[in-house]
């Protein structure tokens, strides 16, 4: 038969089951009523014939059975038919089907959202054409990608592993699309050659090429991304030839880049691509021709046919090269390459590490639920053992049966991985459109796709026959005649049953999610508390762009000054301060190296460290509420004229002075020879977005000897932060109209920092309580089920004058001594499973007293909870109702 | 019944092809037909044939059709289809087949005796 007349004839059947039911009945009947007509003749009376016929046809009920099963043949026919009675079955215990559901719709829709994060930082990173060559080009030093643009030019233009190298560096400009009022917008400056490594169409108009490029300032292009052009253009397809302004330079629109395609940095996404030979355009500082200074973000698309070792080897002889010939800005060069996304493995590693420690930890919860449904199965399977046993002795094979409860426990797993995933996606949009913080365009790259709906599926039907399998053994252990004749189940065993076994691991599993929880959750709580060198509440930062806005150098410092002037004449302002070139706890920041006053040599392999650098003004230290320690702070006379001066943390003081008292009144030196004298020095503190930095060096320059045309300003007021913004805003349009102004508050602005702790301490928390809600239900329901066995022989203890203490032990005292047992065994497991935690949370560390007991006094609760309810109904049990009802 | 044989499993299928094949039939009469062309050997258990008929039925070697029996009932009708009747020849030459070879293998004789 042919595939097609069989999905015909299945669906046929499907559709009139009640007339093939019918017409099976009819048949069989008449068969019955021929026979009866050869009895008649051969001389019995009629009714006599019938009777005989239907004797001699025998079981009539098995037969139609199995005629119904050759009739119905398909597995899929026979799979619905065990479907109807499934839902038949399940409708008799509707409580039992709902917990059930929600338990696993939360255990799968966990297990989809983990999953789409893996599909999305590892599984199909940028979904770019043959991505498996396009590769990062990392120091193998730190693993980070990062080279100067002098370095990236002469890297491209000898290295023969690849067919083009392109880099690019995200970062902010001030976009104006004609209206005349800028907004910040972020800006990939990009290598001519970027869209042709990329292998990328445009959209629309075209993209520009490394044959545009000829010299700083000669490519004035702009290509849009699809989603800039739809939400700054409306889609409009007439604006490729317009002009636009970014940071007051014209730049005309000549390309729309493909939907989907939002830079080369997974978690941020872009509104425009500028060619990177306009960087001076872009802003006051062009690192252009700085060649000591790692900025840019390199990959290359490697040659056919080569293999990474290759490439890199070759990679690794022209940086030789390159040391050699600048050995005052070149370290040694040696490459390794990688797929990463995020700018290098260093990033790249520990955001694996951790997407994949939530899948592990997610894969526990799933199975927690498979274990606490396998065990509630087998118990409803005991409890239906009479049941069971009344269709063996019918005829019905175990097989039939076993599949029947299979097809209870996967149709149940199928709703609920349905219901969540259902929830999944809707959560996932809702992520994927999420801009945690609209001023850095983080993305969360976790759209789920047909992969992740697959994984769903799968992780249904697995986790139905894992808990399907709970009752398997008692089942084909069933001996009808026994429980027909006793009418009880088997007799309560004292040994070791599957289900303990189950209740104490899925008690385990949980006790690693809550301990994991609250290693991340203390760690957060730490690193939220921790010491950042500065105060950030009560701190408004306004961010003004001088250069862009047409100052030259030498208005720039008194603009500077007028501007925090005015800032100290809003009523309820304690302090103002200025800091270039972006602020501590900022994405992005300025390093170089730093040598001892002694060294002669200066070239990298000599410094003493690499030191964070900022330049403020005399009040910043105030402003920002960074201590000063030892020495003084800046005056308005460390300008130009007078010498060149520094205040140091104590990090600094102590790598490059050896203690911090002898720093004051010392030198160090920059690499380009200058002398610096320490002045001050000022406390430790955090500096980089990454809160799991190491202690870094920093040091600050007075802003009148290092100028820069990017300040911050930084007011402290303990005024509502909404009204100062609004004053704040109307003094500086009054001092310049057209200047572009950007004012936040420093908590707000640090979100950006403390993003990944805070998420990863959300996504751990979540899995934690939905661990101990799993072990909630799965201990109340062995503690249920158990009493309601026992609620008889608890009643005759009762009646014999048991005291309270001894019914509750006899009622719940065996999933409390489980709980024991699992939570020991979890809280070991978790403290090993924590450690990859502190990777990317900070200070998160299992071995913290407050952790261990915070973790055994939550399973301590989960037992109290899930105990609470069975053993008030064993208290409140009544021998006498108990005594009459049997 | 003397002289009645147990049916060998598959053999069923087979022989309601063949109680078929000389013309369409009910189940009972295919139960008859059966007894009557092996001279009342070969018993075929009443409902077990069902099963059976439906299954050559779904293999689309038999077809069905409602219509009255010779007793005046109504009956559901058998009837061999083009791929029923080549199934039939098939299986009629492997089983004579397979009873050469037996009667062959059964008839051997030690060596030499």
């Amino acid at each position: 038969m042919s595939m097609l007349a069989y999905l015909r004839s299945l669906t046929f059947r499907f559709l009139h089951r009640d007339a093939l039911e019918r017409e099976l009945e009819d048949e069989l009947r008449s068969h019955v009523l021929h026979r009866a007509d050869d009895l008649e003749r051969a001389g019995l009376d009629r009714a006599a014939a019938e009777r005989q016929a239907r004797v001699e046809f025998g079981g009539h009920a098995r037969f139609k059975e199995e005629a119904r099963d050759a009739l119905a043949g398909g597995l899929l026919e026979t799979f619905f038919r065990d479907l109807r009675f499934s839902v038949r079955q399940l409708r008799k215990s509707p409580s039992f089907t709902v917990v059930a559901i929600v338990t696993l719709a939360v255990a799968i829709g966990a297990n989809a959202v983990v999953f789409s994060a893996i599909n999305g930082f590892i599984l199909r990173p940028l979904g770019l054409p043959n991505e498996e060559t396009l590769l990062t080009i990392e120091r193998a030093s730190d693993r980070l990608a990062g080279e100067s643009y002098l370095n990236y030019i002469d890297l491209r233009d000898r290295t023969r592993g690849f067919d083009g190298l392109a880099a690019f560096i995200a970062n902010q400009a001030w976009f104006d699309a004609g209206g005349g009022s800028p907004s910040r917008a972020w800006v990939y400056e990009v290598s001519g050659n970027y869209f042709d490594v990329l292998g990328l169409q445009p959209y629309l108009g075209r993209f520009f090429h490394a044959s545009d490029e000829h010299g700083p300032g000669s490519a004035p292009y702009v290509v849009l991304t699809y989603a800039s052009w739809r939400t700054h253009f409306l889609g409009d397809r007439r604006v490729i030839g317009r002009t636009v302004e970014l940071s007051r330079h014209p730049f005309t629109i000549i390309g729309v880049a493909p939907p989907g395609f939002h830079g080369t940095v997974l978690v941020y996404t872009t509104d425009f691509f500028v060619p990177l030979v306009e960087q001076p355009q872009l802003g006051a500082t062009s690192l252009l021709d700085v060649r000591g200074n790692r900025w840019l973000a390199v990959f290359g698309r490697r040659k056919g046919g080569l293999t990474n070792a290759q490439a890199v080897a070759d990679l690794n002889a022209v940086g030789a090269q390159l040391k050699a010939s600048y050995p005052k800005d070149n370290d040694k060069m040696s490459f390794v390459l990688s797929r990463s996304t995020l700018g290098g493995d260093a990033f790249e590693q520990p955001v694996h590490a951790f997407v994949i420690g939530l899948m592990v930890l997610a894969t526990l919860i799933l199975l927690a639920v498979c274990a606490n449904l396998g065990s509630l199965f087998a118990a409803r399977a005991a409890d239906r053992s009479r049941e069971v046993a009344l269709r063996l002795a019918l005829g019905a094979g175990s097989g039939r049966i076993l599949r029947q409860l299979f097809s209870e426990a996967v149709l149940i797993s199928l709703v609920g991985g349905a219901i969540g995933l259902w929830g999944s996606v809707l959560l996932l949009d809702w992520l994927a459109t999420w801009r945690p913080f609209p001023e850095f365009a983080v993305i969360l790259p976790i759209e789920p796709d047909a992969r992740v709906y697959l994984v769903a599926l799968l992780l249904s039907v697995a986790s139905g026959f894992l808990f399907g399998a709970g009752p398997v053994r008692q089942v084909l252990r069933t001996d009808p005649y026994q429980i027909l004749k006793s009418g009880s189940v088997n007799p309560v065993s004292r040994r070791l049953a599957l289900r303990d076994v189950l209740l104490a691991l899925q008690i385990a599993i949980c006790a690693v999610l809550v301990t994991s929880s609250l290693v991340a959750v203390r760690g957060l709580e730490r690193s939220l508390r921790g010491n950042f060198g500065i105060d950030a509440h009560h701190v408004l930062l306004v961010d003004t762009d001088l250069a862009t806005s047409g100052y030259t150098p030498d208005r720039m410092v008194a603009m500077q000054q007028r501007m925090a002037d005015a800032m100290r004449t809003i009523p309820g302002v304690a302090a103002v301060g200025m800091v270039a070139q972006t602020p501590p706890m900022h994405l992005g920041w300025n390093n170089s190296n730093v040598f001892s006053d002694d060294v002669a040599d200066l070239r990298p392999g000599n410094a003493s460290g690499d030191a964070i650098r900022y330049s403020v003004s005399p009040d910043y230290f105030q402003a920002a509420g960074t201590a000063l320690l030892a020495g003084r702070a800046f005056t308005l006379h460390d300008d130009q004229h007078a010498p060149r001066v520094a205040v140091v943390n104590q990090t600094f003081a102590r790598k490059v002075f050896g203690s911090p008292d002898r720093a004051v009144g010392h030198f160090f030196k920059l690499p380009g020879g200058d002398r610096i004298e320490v002045v001050g020095i000022a406390e430790d503190g955090k500096y980089t977005a990454n809160l799991a930095e190491e202690p870094q060096l920093a040091m600050f320059f007075p802003l009148r000897q290092v100028p820069s045309s990017e300040t911050w300003i930084v007011i402290r007021s303990p005024r509502d932060a909404e009204e100062l913004s609004a004053a704040v805003r109307a003094t500086l349009r009054a001092l310049d109209p057209g200047l572009p102004v950007s004012v936040e508050t420093w908590t707000s602005d640090m979100s950006g920092a403390l993003f990944p702790a805070r998420a990863a301490a959300v996504a751990l928390g979540i899995l934690g309580a939905m661990g101990a809600i799993v072990a909630i239900t799965g201990i109340f329901g062995t503690a249920a089920y158990s009493l309601s066995k026992h609620l008889k022989d608890l009643g005759i203890r009762r009646a014999l004058g048991a005291g309270e203490l001894d019914v509750i032990r006899a009622a719940v005292g065996r999933a409390l001594r489980l709980l024991a047992v699992g939570s020991l065994a979890g809280l070991v497991l978790g403290i090993f499973a924590s450690r990859v935690l502190g990777s990317i949370v900070y200070e998160a560390t299992p071995r913290d007293p407050v952790v261990l007991i915070a973790a055994v006094f939550a399973m301590f609760l989960v037992g109290l909870v899930a105990t609470w309810v069975p053993a008030r109904r064993a208290l409140s049990v009544d021998p006498l109702m108990l005594m009459r009802e049997q | 019944m003397a002289g009645s044989a147990q049916l060998l499993p598959g053999t069923l299928d087979v022989l309601i092809l063949k109680a078929v094949s000389l013309g369409p039939l009910h189940g009972y009469g295919i139960l008859l037909r059966i007894g009557q062309i092996s001279h009342g050997a070969l018993l075929v258990e009443q409902g077990a044939l069902y099963p059976a008929l439906f299954r050559l039925v779904r293999q689309g070697l038999l077809e069905t059709k409602w219509g009255t029996s010779e007793n005046n009932r109504r009956a559901k009708f058998y009837e061999l289809t083009v791929p029923g009747r080549k199934r039939l020849g098939e299986e009629t030459e492997s089983w004579n087949r397979l009873v050469a070879a037996m009667a062959l293998a059964l008839r051997a004789r030690p060596e030499g005796a």
